[in-house]
Formats: structure tokens, C-alpha cells, sequence
């Protein structure tokens, strides 16, 4: 198994998972304002995509690019993490999964940005420009959720606590995460914990939410055991291409 | 006749004179010049070789923006056009010129207020320092200084959604970036 190329799939499916997830919001935002800064997101969120899945292809060396990457693999061979699999529920589950993600994503391509690998570095330092606006907007969504009406507030807590079990998934290292930081294409997976559990403990009491305490917590999206919910997203996202091979317009 | 062909091939700055006609799709007051996105021109043999950095990693103009300046030298009869992209050193709007700076706010779209240099290191958002909206971003219709924040995103990724307390007008405000 190549480590780097591992890596890279599972930097390209977060990516690309969470902007389908988003996009299924188009037309259907709570506002105006809500459906163009979730589009937004999720456009940034499919050309970083677009950049991993493509250099993980060049990595592979079999001929496969961004495309065939993206709608020619099954479940069992996407690599991003559970927490992005789960459904867009209600807009305070988008918002709390939005911004658990944002707030480890800007900590890991802050690091990337100094990877030894220069086309990561590279990729890094285009993306985290455009990830602080995402941690931005969604951590001022959790605090104004959060610290709103009592019902957006019981909302917002219910989200918070069930996806809380999803949340430690990134800091879990497997042999992949420990070849990349041995090489120093990645950071250490562990050490972005610290960073991670300090933003979001200073957001959740702005939000005037608690912060969930329970250990147990679910793993094996980066190996490719997934949710059902990965399989539906997924016939939406690849319909084209397996009705159609290739097609093209 | 190969060293007269030579001596009529237009020079850098001829091509950099057509190419500052090119504008951006979505904001077409500012040129790929005042952008900042024109990264480098050179001739390679017979082609003239244009090196373009994206604003954004999903900016859809990308794509547009190729074909505009393939189009554009070959209006003016340069056969072999090749655009490239180039990611690394990323854009910033500290690229974007004076004139650039001003069309967009004739054109109703608050330039940059700050420059980006000094996030460039990767750095991340202080979430202790969550106060979105703190600079204070001239109404680019009546100029007042009194503005706020609607949403970090606006028509497009680049650009966030103000409103003018004074004149009460929504408008775009370009992003530092």
C-alpha cells in the first residue's frame, strides 16, 4: 500500500464528500444569504478536490485522474471521514458537522502548508486561504444558533452531541498517518488535537452549548468502512458516469 | 525570411498590452492584469507561453478565463497559444493594482480594505478573536463608513455580502485573500 497515495484519497474524498453533501442544499438554503454561502463552500471545497484526487492519480501511476477517481470507486474505496457521510439532518446538524470539520481542517492544511512534499505544501497553501472564511462563517453560525432562541439552542445542542462520537476519527493515527509524518508529508495526526479541542471549547461557551464529554467514538472511515449513508450520497454523485461511461458535455 | 518573421514577432510588451484587455467573466471592469492572475508571458519557439494563477481552487472562471486569452492573441495573429496554470506562490488580492483596486469600486464592489501578506504562512483564525466584520469597509455607493457584515460569501467565493447603514444598500465587498 503506498501511504502517500492513501493520504492523498483520503484529503480529496473529505473534500469531495462534504461539497456533494453541501450541494444538495443548493436551492433549499434557510436564506438567501445561508444557500450562496453553502454553494461557496462547497465550490472552494470541490476544487481543493479536484487538486488532491488528481495529484493522489499521478501518485497512483495507473492512469487514473480526478474523474475516474471520483465516480469510479466504490464505497469501499473512498477514504474520508464518517463524520462527513452523515446526513445534512437538520441545518444545525450541517452547521455543527460544518464547523467540527472547518476548525480541524484549518489546524491540518495550516500544518500541510509546511509539508516536505512541495506539490502538498502547494495545494495546502492555496486551501487553507480559503478555509479560514469556512471556520469563520461556521463557528459564527454555531454561536449564533447556539446563543439564539431556545429552540434553535436545543437544536444546536442536540447536533453538537450527536456528532460528537464522529469527532476523533482525524486525531486516530494508522500506519498511513505515521508513514506521512514519518516522511513528513503530514503532520502527526494526534497533534492537531490540542489546537482542535481549544477552538472549539472557546466557540461552544460563546454559544453558550456544552461541550459533549463522552469518550467512545467511531473510526474506520479512513480504511474504508463506512455508513450506509456513504452509498446513497454516492449514487447521486457517480450516477452519470455509471449509466453513461465517459460521457462528456 | 526565418530571421524576418523573427524581427515581426510582437514583443512582451505588446502581448502584455493585449493581454491587459482580457477581463475577468465576473467582474468585467478588471482586466487579468489588474487581477493579478497574469503571473508571467513569454515566447517559447513559435508559442507564446501565459502563465495564469486561480484566484480560488473551484474558481469556475478558470476555464473562461483560458479560452479569453487564447482568444485574445489569436485576434491578434499569434497562431500557438499555450496557458498554463501555475498554483504555487498562491494569489493574493495584495496582487491586484491600483486601478483594479478602483474600477471594482466604480463598478459597486468594495476593494480590499487590508492586506493579506502576513496570513500567507498558513496561519490560522483566533476563534478567542471571532469579530467578524471588524474592519470597517467604506460603502463603495455613498461612502460611508458605517457598514456591516451580512455573510462571509457573496455572488461568487471571492467576494462578502455588506450592507451600508447609511444608504441602506447591500453591496460585494472583495475579499482580502
Amino acid at each position: 500500500m503506498d501511504a502517500k497515495f492513501e493520504y492523498l484519497l483520503r484529503l480529496g474524498d473529505n473534500t469531495l464528500v462534504l461539497s456533494q453533501q453541501l450541494a444538495e442544499w443548493c436551492g433549499h438554503g434557510p436564506a438567501l444569504e445561508e444557500d450562496l454561502a453553502l454553494t461557496n463552500t462547497a465550490l472552494d471545497l470541490l476544487g481543493q478536490a479536484r487538486l488532491w484526487l488528481s495529484y493522489a492519480g499521478e501518485v497512483e501511476g495507473q492512469g487514473r485522474d480526478e474523474d475516474t477517481l471520483a465516480y469510479g470507486r466504490d464505497g469501499a474505496a473512498f477514504r474520508n471521514l464518517l463524520l462527513l457521510e452523515q446526513p445534512n439532518g437538520n441545518y444545525a446538524d450541517t452547521v455543527a458537522r460544518q464547523f467540527f470539520f472547518d476548525a480541524w481542517h484549518q489546524h491540518l492544511l495550516a500544518a500541510l502548508t509546511h509539508s516536505s512534499d512541495p506539490r502538498i505544501a502547494e495545494i495546502a497553501q492555496k486551501a487553507v486561504k480559503e478555509v479560514r472564511y469556512h471556520v469563520e462563517r461556521s463557528a459564527g453560525l454555531v454561536v449564533a444558533l447556539g446563543d439564539g432562541t431556545a429552540e434553535s439552542h436545543a437544536r444546536m445542542q442536540a447536533a453538537v452531541n450527536r456528532l460528537w462520537s464522529y469527532t476523533n476519527e482525524w486525531f486516530d493515527a494508522d500506519a498511513v498517518d505515521m508513514q506521512c509524518a514519518t516522511e513528513g508529508w503530514a503532520p502527526d495526526a494526534a497533534s492537531l488535537s490540542d489546537a482542535w479541542h481549544r477552538d472549539v471549547r472557546t466557540v461552544l461557551a460563546q454559544a453558550t452549548l456544552e461541550m459533549p464529554t463522552y469518550a467512545g467514538h467511531q473510526r474506520g472511515g479512513k480504511q474504508g468502512l463506512h455508513s450506509e449513508h456513504l452509498g446513497h450520497l454516492l449514487t447521486s454523485l457517480q450516477f452519470v458516469q455509471r449509466a453513461y461511461p465517459g460521457a462528456q458535455w | 525570411m526565418v530571421s524576418g518573421a523573427v524581427a515581426m514577432r510582437p514583443s512582451r510588451e505588446a502581448l502584455l498590452g493585449w493581454l491587459g484587455a482580457v477581463m475577468d467573466p465576473e467582474v468585467p471592469v478588471v482586466s487579468i492584469v489588474d487581477l493579478g492572475i497574469l503571473r508571467d508571458v513569454q515566447w517559447l519557439g513559435d508559442t507564446v507561453v501565459v502563465t495564469v494563477t486561480p484566484t480560488y481552487s473551484g474558481c469556475p472562471a478558470t476555464e473562461v478565463i483560458a479560452q479569453s486569452i487564447r482568444d485574445a492573441l489569436t485576434a491578434h495573429g499569434i497562431a500557438q497559444v499555450n496557458v498554463q496554470t501555475q498554483l504555487a506562490p498562491a494569489w493574493t488580492t495584495d496582487w491586484m493594482s491600483e486601478q483594479g483596486r478602483n474600477a471594482l469600486r466604480a463598478y459597486g464592489i468594495a476593494p480590499p480594505v487590508h492586506r493579506a501578506a502576513a496570513s500567507d504562512g498558513g496561519q490560522v483564525i483566533d476563534m478567542r478573536a471571532l469579530l467578524p466584520g471588524q474592519a470597517v469597509v467604506p460603502c463603495p455607493q455613498c461612502g460611508s463608513h458605517t457598514t456591516r457584515l451580512l455573510s462571509q460569501f457573496g455572488s461568487t467565493a471571492c467576494k462578502a455580502l455588506y450592507r451600508c447603514n447609511a444608504c441602506l444598500e447591500p453591496f460585494d465587498y472583495f475579499k482580502p485573500h
